[in-house]
Parts: C-alpha cells; sequence; structure tokens
C-alpha cells in the first residue's frame, strides 16, 4: 500500500468499477442490458488475458472453459432443478477442472502447437455438445425456465430477470474478476507468469517449475471464463452450442488484443468498444464478422500493443 | 445393401475425399514448410475456388465442360492474386511471426467469408459437372466425374511433386525451407519465393475447391471443414513434412469416409479431433513424418 503506483491503481480500477456502478442509473433500459452483458463477457476476456497477456500462452480454444461454465450452471438447473447459486458454483468448477484437465496434457506443448491443440480440443467439445443433441439441444440450446432463476439466497429472495438485479450481479463478477487479476498480476505469482511470458528457460533456470506456474495460470483463467459462462447464462438465460464454437475462442482474442494484452482494463475496453463496433456496423451492414476480420488484421499490423498497452507505453506507466 | 456393397461404396467415396483431401492439405503443408506460417485462412481459398468455380461456368451455362475449364484455369490465378497481395500487405509486414500470422490469418479468414456473402450470398449453389456418365456396379451406380476428380487430383498432386523436387523452382524454395538467411545470402529473393510459396499453396487448396463443386455444393461456410481436416493430416502427418501430408492425408480420408459411412459423422470428427491433438502432444513430428522437424 505505501508504493504510490499500487495505490494509483487500485483507485483507477475503483473508479471504473464505480462508474460503472453509477452507469446503472442513467443507462437507458437498451444499453442497460448491453452493459450487463458486456461485463460478463469482459470477466472472460480478463480470464483469457491472464494466459494471453501475462503468461503469454495463447490458446485458441477458450470457448470449451466457457462453455463449460455455461453448461456446468445450466444443465445442471435444467434438469435438476438446483438453486441458481449452486449452478453458479458448479459453473465455475466445471470451467476450472476442465481447465486443468487439458492444461495437464495441452501444457506438453508451447507456441503455435499449444494453439493448434487447444483448438482442436474446443472443437472436439463443441462436436461433443452437438453429438449429445438429447440432452443439450445443439445449436437450437435451451432456455431456463423462469422459475429457474428466482430463489432465495440467504433468505434474500431474488429474481434474475430483474434489470437491476441483473446489472448489479454482472458488476460484482466484474468487480471479483478485475482486483482479483489485480491482485493476481501485482502477487509474486504473478510476476512469475511474467517471466515465463518473457523467457522461460532463464524462469527454469532461476529455479522455478514453470509447468506448475503456467498450470496454474491456466486454471486461473478456465476459472473466470467458467464463471463468465454460468454468469452468462444465470443472466440471460439462454444456452446453446454456438458458446462453444470455434468464433468464441477468437472473440475474447479480439477483445484483448484491441484493449491491450497484458494490462488489467485493457480486456474491459476492448470488449465494451467490440461490442459497440459490431453494434454499430451492424446498423448499416450485415458485415458484422468483415469489422471483426478487419480489426483483426489492423491491430496485428499497426496496433499490437491494443488501447490500454499504448496509453500505458505514453501516459500512464503505473498501470498495471 | 449388404455389407461388402455397402463397404466398398465406402471406399470409393474415402478414395475421392481422400485425394480431394491430399490436395488441400498439401497446400497447408507447402505454406507451414517453407514459411512456417499456419494459415488459418486456408480452409477460404478452398470456398473460394468453390464460388469462382460457379461464377465461371455461370457465364456460359450452356457449355459445362467449357466453364469448367475456365474454371480450372481461372480461379487457381485470381485466388493466387489475392494470396499474393495478402503476403505482401499483411504477413510480410508481420515478419512471419508465427502468433501475430495466426491472428493475421483469422482476420483474413472472416474478411474473405463475409465479402463472398456479401457478394454472392448465403445460398449453396450447385454447378453442373463437366463430364455426364455413370459407372453402373451390380448393386448401385455411381458418377463417372467422381473419377475424374480422382484423376485430376492425382495428376496435380504429382505435378507439385515435380516441381518441388525436379525444378529449379522447387529447389529455391527447399533451400529457402532449410535455411531463410543462407539462402538469402546466396543471392534467392527470399521475399518473392514466400510470395510466390503462398500462392502455390491457396491455389491448390483452390483447385481442390473448384473440383469438388460438381459433388458439394458452393457456399460461403464450406471452408471451416477442409481447413480443419487439413489441419488433422498436416499435423499427424508431420508438421512440414510433403510425404507425410499425403499419406496421412490418404490414411484420414479414407477411414473417415468409411467411419462416416457406418457410424455417426459427428462421432467420427470428434475421434478425428482428439486424435491429432493427442498426436500433435506425444509425436509431435507426427506419426509418418520421420526426422524432419
Amino acid at each position: 500500500m505505501n508504493d504510490p503506483n499500487m495505490r494509483r491503481a487500485l483507485l483507477f480500477h475503483l473508479g471504473v468499477v464505480l462508474l460503472l456502478f453509477v452507469l446503472q442509473f442513467v443507462l437507458p433500459a437498451y444499453h442497460h442490458t448491453n452493459f450487463a452483458r458486456i461485463m460478463v463477457l469482459a470477466c472472460y476476456a480478463i480470464g483469457y488475458n491472464i494466459l494471453v497477456g501475462y503468461t503469454g500462452l495463447m490458446s485458441l480454444g477458450h470457448a470449451m472453459f466457457f462453455a463449460a461454465g455455461l453448461y456446468g450452471a445450466g444443465l445442471t438447473i435444467h434438469y435438476f432443478g438446483l438453486p441458481a447459486p449452486v449452478g453458479f458454483m458448479l459453473g465455475i468448477l466445471a470451467g476450472t477442472g476442465l481447465a486443468i484437465a487439458v492444461g495437464l496434457v495441452a501444457l506438453r506443448t508451447s507456441g503455435v502447437s499449444f494453439m493448434i491443440v487447444t483448438m482442436m480440443i474446443a472443437q472436439a467439445c463443441y462436436l461433443a455438445t452437438l453429438y449429445f443433441g438429447s440432452v443439450t439441444r445443439g445449436d437450437e440450446g435451451i432456455v431456463l425456465r423462469p422459475e429457474a432463476r428466482r430463489g432465495i439466497f440467504f433468505s434474500l429472495p431474488f429474481d434474475l430477470s430483474n434489470p437491476a438485479i441483473r446489472f448489479n450481479l454482472a458488476l460484482i463478477l466484474f468487480a471479483v474478476c478485475i482486483f482479483g487479476a489485480l491482485a493476481l498480476v501485482r502477487s509474486e505469482f504473478g510476476r512469475v507468469l511474467v517471466a515465463v511470458r518473457e523467457n522461460e528457460e532463464r524462469t527454469r533456470l532461476l529455479g522455478y517449475d514453470t509447468n506448475r506456474y503456467k498450470l496454474l495460470a491456466l486454471a486461473a483463467s478456465g476459472a473466470m471464463a467458467g464463471a463468465a459462462g454460468a454468469m452468462y447464462v444465470l443472466l440471460f438465460s439462454y444456452f446453446g452450442s454456438t458458446f462453444a464454437s470455434i468464433e468464441y475462442s477468437i472473440l475474447p482474442l479480439l477483445w484483448v488484443l484491441l484493449g491491450g494484452a497484458g494490462t488489467v482494463v485493457g480486456p474491459f475496453v476492448g470488449t465494451l468498444l467490440m461490442f459497440y463496433i459490431a453494434e454499430f456496423s451492424s446498423e448499416y451492414t450485415s458485415a458484422y464478422k468483415l469489422v471483426v476480420g478487419v480489426v483483426l488484421v489492423l491491430l496485428v499490423l499497426f496496433f499490437p500493443k491494443g488501447i490500454a498497452g499504448s496509453l500505458r507505453e505514453r501516459y500512464a506507466p503505473w498501470l498495471p | 445393401m449388404s455389407f461388402g456393397p455397402k463397404l466398398f461404396l465406402a471406399l470409393m467415396e474415402g478414395t475421392v475425399s481422400a485425394f480431394v483431401l491430399a490436395l488441400t492439405a498439401l497446400g497447408l503443408s507447402i505454406v507451414f514448410g517453407v514459411m512456417r506460417v499456419v494459415n488459418v485462412a486456408h480452409g477460404e481459398f478452398f470456398m473460394l475456388g468453390a464460388v469462382l468455380a460457379w461464377a465461371f461456368s455461370s457465364l456460359i451455362p450452356d457449355m459445362p465442360a467449357a466453364g469448367f475449364a475456365l474454371a480450372l484455369a481461372g480461379s487457381p490465378i485470381i485466388v493466387g492474386a489475392i494470396a499474393v497481395s495478402a503476403d505482401r500487405l499483411v504477413l510480410r509486414r508481420l515478419n512471419y511471426g508465427p502468433e501475430a500470422t495466426i491472428v493475421a490469418t483469422i482476420g483474413l479468414l472472416y474478411i474473405i467469408q463475409q465479402i463472398v456473402l456479401m457478394t454472392y450470398g448465403p445460398d449453396a449453389r450447385p454447378v453442373q459437372p463437366p463430364i455426364n456418365f455413370r459407372i453402373v456396379f451390380p448393386w448401385f451406380g455411381y458418377s463417372g466425374y467422381k473419377l475424374v476428380v480422382v484423376a485430376a487430383s492425382a495428376v496435380l498432386l504429382a505435378a507439385t511433386w515435380f516441381v518441388m523436387m525436379c525444378t529449379r523452382l522447387g529447389l529455391v524454395m527447399r533451400a529457402t525451407q532449410f535455411d531463410r538467411e543462407t539462402a538469402q545470402a546466396f543471392g534467392i529473393p527470399v521475399d518473392r519465393v514466400y510470395s510466390l510459396t503462398f500462392a502455390l499453396g491457396a491455389a491448390l487448396a483452390c483447385i481442390a475447391g473448384v473440383l469438388i463443386v460438381p459433388i458439394q455444393q458452393a457456399h460461403y461456410l464450406m471452408g471451416l471443414d477442409p481447413l480443419l481436416l487439413s489441419f488433422i493430416v498436416v499435423i499427424v502427418g508431420g508438421l512440414g513434412s510433403l510425404r507425410g501430408t499425403v499419406v496421412a492425408a490418404f490414411v484420414i480420408g479414407i477411414s473417415e469416409g468409411v467411419i462416416s459411412v457406418f457410424f455417426s459423422a459427428t462421432l467420427a470428427k470428434i475421434i478425428a479431433t482428439l486424435f491429432v491433438a493427442l498426436v500433435l502432444i506425444f509425436r509431435p513430428a507426427g506419426l509418418f513424418g520421420g526426422k524432419r522437424s
């Protein structure tokens, strides 16, 4: 706390969360829902960034962890009638468990091989959601029954279709993720992750078990993706195979690159911007994917550090 | 149909798809081998081939054979030109960094796919086969055109083999693959070799697309399956090994054909993708690749 940079970083992120809290009272209904969605998706991106931005491991299959959270929560709530909070915990558990399982085998590879291995495993997961269509209803998906989203949490009744509850739950998850990420990257653990990104050989030489660190980073990343997926299904009630498809593995990559890989606030900035770019472009053309493609190419060509990364370089070296 | 003829049909279908797959995967393999670039947009070059084949053949609707010949000659040139400009405008500026090029080719995939959707539309459109005869077996009739596909693919595979192994161009490409800097020091225009390699890889996928389109209709999303299958083939065959790629294409193409006749196609794909992930993890040099890294 004595470190002025640390204090500034804390205040900055606290400011972002406060600003979002205040925004719910001024936003019109349509954008209100959008922001809830953006905050949940930003948690997915923050988790992805821990892996790609801080540990230097680029996964092309993160949709499987998001989908694990989505299905882990959605299926148990839909079929076993579990209360929503229990389903949420199961979703996080599913995301984390899958991440550890995948990590145990996939982390034997690195670089391009790691990208392809994760993509292949995620593709197998996606196909599995189609194959077990009698349970998951495949592409068509499942919509949670309204009564499944109502309940009592510590003697407080709640209804997840209420916009205010929805917004604030998304905000709570977002705050937990962003401060979790902040604490993580500022901790000794986070510094080792950055060391792995910069030079794995040397880190190993210094006596760190880099494989264990990479596995833990993947687990943390999977936990956040799972939490985002579980929250998504609770708040927006729909889940289907699309969320497991390769497109949902590319999106967090896009958000993180746009916002700035290796910054805590970057994934949120990227998600917010891309969401509204897609929103505006779809008013004029149907070329949502064209925009995604062009932005991706322009980013890697001219802007590899992303928005928050470039800001940090020029104006705010304290930004974590 | 009883078991024997059904297996026979499955084997024939598998052979056809194996040849087309070998052609597509060979393009991906050459690009990866020489340039060390994982081209995620490779499937879109395949799709462009199919869509361009439709465009060319609809220019001459009365003569399917002439239209098809035109497509076979014209499409690879157009797709090759697109590939060269993608190389010059994007990949070269990224210095062919492995992760940056993957992200850039993902972008390219979306751009090509969406432009085709906006111009060609969301419909699947058929193309007349250039020849019309059926081979009649005692149990079923079989489209003769599929044999043309097999023959044309075989010729092209052999031609690519010849170019890579027996011509000066192939020598220069292999030299660049072996050691880029030394090749440059010996006066090989590495930049031009890279552009040509990328164009050659794209053209192979494009021709595969042209050949397949009379069997399978042209659609803007048709690139994903050949892309994933090509990845599988290139990895199982050993990254950068052309011989391994062709062998793996036959093993996987034929077994996929057989499995999907007898079991669910989705299950076959799940097994194949998991299998390839395991190969990449435990045998990174591929199953047939041998020594080549």
